[in-house]
């Protein structure tokens, strides 16, 4: 009953066909089990019912215009998030390299260095 | 105000339509596929005594109602005093899927509280619900004249949903 583990049981919706005990699941397994027997494909049975209950009951839903957002959704988060990490990492290493100093700037530093220096051993 | 400190307060208001959206949705609404398609037909015994056998091909030609219904479901309890009113009202036929039911309970609970049905079919064995889609009691199909399922009410219907979405639905499939 692989099959069965596919398809949503309606009543309690969070759980499987194979899993559910509610009466309605009882009496689908008991369907996709006649319908096993008597020769049908795994495919003829989801459509069997999907016809009836609609690509609710799969637990893989297909691919198609109404799901497409489903299947691409976690993909399109994870590159937005990859975009922003990429831009924010870039912004921090100009922050993090530090300017160099001007010819001036290079020489007053010096000078108090120095200062500081001849205080010290004062 | 730099642009930037907007951004916590635009998700936050994103977040917030979201969940408002998902508040009025109802999970456990399985939008039905049938609509728009043939109901299945069905050959069925009634209910009535002695019972008969009543085709899903005699009511061609009208616009009915299909009750699922069943003497063990408490919400179908609480729509009955509903279909009885809408019943006498005579503005279109209700017909009833007696789903997975003992026949004489469910006699029993029409003969205590009335019988809205123009007739209602015994589903013993819950076939004819699979073949409708019914995943939960009460469910109402409305059918138009050419068999065609053309709404699904899931849950008891109130004299609001009668009124608001079964009745003018009835009224413009009478009109075509």
């Amino acid at each position: 009953m692989q099959l069965a583990s596919e398809l949503r049981c309606l009543v309690c919706q969070n759980q499987t066909i194979a899993d559910s005990n509610a009466d309605l699941a009882v009496d689908l397994r008991n369907e996709i089990r006649e319908k096993i027997e008597s020769g049908m494909s795994d495919a003829e049975i989801k459509d069997f019912m999907v016809a009836r209950y609609g690509d609710f009951v799969l637990y893989r839903p297909p691919l198609k215009n109404t799901t497409l957002f489903l299947w691409v959704g976690p993909f399109l988060l994870l590159a937005v998030g990859g975009g922003i990490l990429y831009v924010a990492l870039k912004q921090r290493r100009q922050r993090v390299a530090e300017p160099e100093l001007s010819h001036d700037e290079q020489a007053l530093a010096e000078s108090l260095l120095q200062t500081d220096q001849t205080k010290e051993t004062t | 105000m730099k642009a930037r400190y907007l951004i916590p307060l635009a998700i936050f208001i994103a977040m917030l339509v979201f969940l408002g959206v998902g508040l009025k949705l109802d999970p456990r609404e399985v939008p039905s596929p049938l609509i728009d398609k043939p109901a299945p037909a069905f050959r069925l015994q009634t209910l009535d005594t002695p019972p008969r056998v009543l085709s899903s091909a005699e009511m061609r030609g009208q616009v009915w109602l299909l009750n699922v219904w069943a003497s063990w479901c408490s919400g179908c309890r609480e729509e009955h005093p509903v279909l009885v009113e809408l019943s006498k009202t005579r503005a279109v036929p209700i017909y009833g899927l007696d789903y997975k039911d003992q026949p004489d309970d469910a006699r029993r609970l029409l003969n205590g509280l009335g019988n809205p049905y123009v007739a209602s079919v015994s589903d013993l064995d819950g076939r004819t619900g699979i073949e409708f889609g019914v995943y939960g009691v009460p469910e109402t199909f409305v059918i138009d004249k050419a068999g065609i399922i053309r709404h699904k009410q899931t849950g008891p219907i109130t004299p609001e949903i009668w009124r608001d979405t079964i009745l003018p639905l009835v009224k413009k499939l009478n009109a075509a």
